[in-house]
């Protein structure tokens, strides 16, 4: 893949018009919202748009027949919230082998509201062997994984809450972000009880939300209406989808191998980074992420969010969006930080943006640690 | 019971048609020792599915079994308090009738 490097570029992103609270937009229109305005700042048509790129309830095909286009090159790849960061690195490889001239991944969920969606049976395997314990959803699982942590490592409840605390800094500087009040660790700790080892301030959003990106071969970037912004690496991997067969609990396997290809491919190591993001759907993910990276010892990825180096003007930002925890979390997240990462390397992110940012990784999950996918950016090729 | 590799031995836990260790399809089934240690837990302070009608607060348990397979249950006959309740701790299984047709597979500390 090292030849793949910087041959495409991200040359548009975009939210869907509102994020927040929808009950009157429909899960379709929140991505038919994001493609419009991601192709609209690629300065692209979306009859230009030959690749879609899609994960969750709605199949490719039903995004291109609402769209009107006929997509030569497809990809519905649903192994949780990393999809969308995984699919950089399909539509790269397709872009690169002319299997498509412009790609879009798209994200559509209404996961607060619920419009649009289509309820199902529950058959799965979890449905089988552990809702009847009372488990249900991802906080009853990647506990698990946070309380094992804590276990292993003497990692405490305040370090989780020093994650909040950085996000939430951040998302005081994002006008989109759901949350913009500052909060202490003290706060975290009075949130409301939920499930131990979590109190509210731990656990992500639950939002109604639409993302889309735009990627294009680099010689055809040039010619798009903002600075294109390079791929520079790209892996994926899966391991489990049930905690109790995820074999390094609590690190994860899936992310220290996706992590591995992206780094490889790049040509980069953990020091050549000035800005990160990764998936927080709960306070203890984004340094058990740093850990599986090898950013560091495991046990020691809450030290990334202490002294304020995560924060705004701290030495190594993270999550500079204000995360899945403070800015929005429709359910699969991962489409935020891929445009979080493309606006931070254009330089438009305001009060928030990173000086001189040049080189960002954004890693996320799937299910619980379950998948995982990193791209590499960089304006700079 | 616990579905085993017949030949690498390996136990292992949801059932499935082949080992996830070496893919053979000589699967059997043994009697499991019913023993193992808590490896995770957390404390639900509310119930995350309306069907499940336990009163919180309640032990949600991932139970690592003395054959190696791990699984999710609830740990009782405990305090729900993090300062009790211990990663590692031994537990052993107690079997619980809800239907004719349903019996569930809690854990409680060893004895």
């Amino acid at each position: 893949m090292k030849e793949l490097s910087n041959s495409v570029a991200i040359v548009g992103v975009d939210e869907s018009d509102e994020i927040g609270t929808l009950p009157n937009v429909s899960q379709l229109s929140l991505h038919l919202q994001a493609i419009h305005n991601a192709v609209m700042d690629a300065g692209l048509k979306i009859s230009d748009v030959d690749g879609i790129f899609t994960a969750g309830q709605h199949s490719p095909a039903l995004l291109g027949e609402a769209l009107g286009i006929t997509p030569r090159y497809v990809d519905g790849t649903t192994v949780g919230g990393c999809s969308f960061i995984i699919m950089v690195g399909h539509a790269l490889v397709a872009l690169h082998h002319g299997l498509c001239d412009v790609a879009v991944v798209s994200h559509g969920e209404s996961g607060k509201s619920g419009t649009g969606v289509t309820r199902s049976r529950d058959t799965s395997l979890s449905g089988q062997f552990e809702t009847p314990y009372g488990f249900g959803g991802a906080a009853t699982n990647f506990g698990m994984i946070t309380t094992r942590h804590m276990h292993d490592y003497g990692t405490t409840l305040e370090d989780w809450a020093q994650v909040a605390v950085s996000t939430r800094a951040w998302a005081c500087l994002n006008p989109k972000a759901k949350f913009r009040e500052p909060i202490t660790v003290q706060d975290v700790l009075d949130s409301r009880a939920l499930i131990y080892p979590f109190n509210l301030l731990n656990i992500c959003l639950v939002t109604d939300a639409g993302g889309a990106v735009v990627l294009t071969r680099a010689d055809r970037a040039k010619d798009c209406a903002k600075k294109p912004i390079y791929v520079r690496g790209a892996g994926e991997a899966t391991e489990h989808t049930l905690v109790t067969n995820m074999r390094d609990l609590p690190l994860s396997r899936s992310t220290k191998n996706s992590g591995h290809k992206a780094f490889e491919m790049a040509g980069v190591t953990h020091s050549d980074f000035d800005h990160i993001m990764l998936y927080d759907a709960f306070t203890s993910g984004p340094p058990i992420m740093l850990e599986s990276l090898g950013f560091c010892a495991p046990g020691e990825g809450v030290s990334f969010f202490q002294d304020g180096n995560s924060t705004p003007g701290g030495s190594l930002p993270i999550n500079t969006n204000g995360g899945g925890l403070s800015y929005t979390h429709s359910g699969m997240y991962g489409i935020f930080p891929i445009i979080e990462a493309v606006r931070q390397q254009r330089g438009e992110c305001g009060d928030r943006q990173v000086p001189g940012a040049k080189l960002s990784l954004v890693n996320g999950m799937g299910g619980m640690l379950s998948a995982a996918g990193t791209i590499i950016l960089s304006h700079e090729t | 019971m616990l579905p085993k590799c017949g030949d690498c031995g390996t136990a292992f836990f949801y059932p499935r048609i082949l080992c996830p260790h070496c893919h053979s399809r000589n699967v059997g089934w043994i009697q499991a020792s019913g023993k193992g240690k808590l490896y995770s837990f957390e404390i639900a302070y509310r119930t995350f599915n309306p069907a499940f009608k336990v009163e919180a607060p309640f032990i949600l348990a991932m139970v690592e079994l003395e054959e190696g397979p791990r699984m999710m249950s609830n740990l009782i006959n405990i305090e729900p308090d993090p300062s009790v309740v211990k990663c590692d701790m031994a537990v052993e299984v107690v079997f619980e009738k809800q239907t004719d047709e349903v019996t569930l597979a809690l854990f409680q500390p060893a004895r």
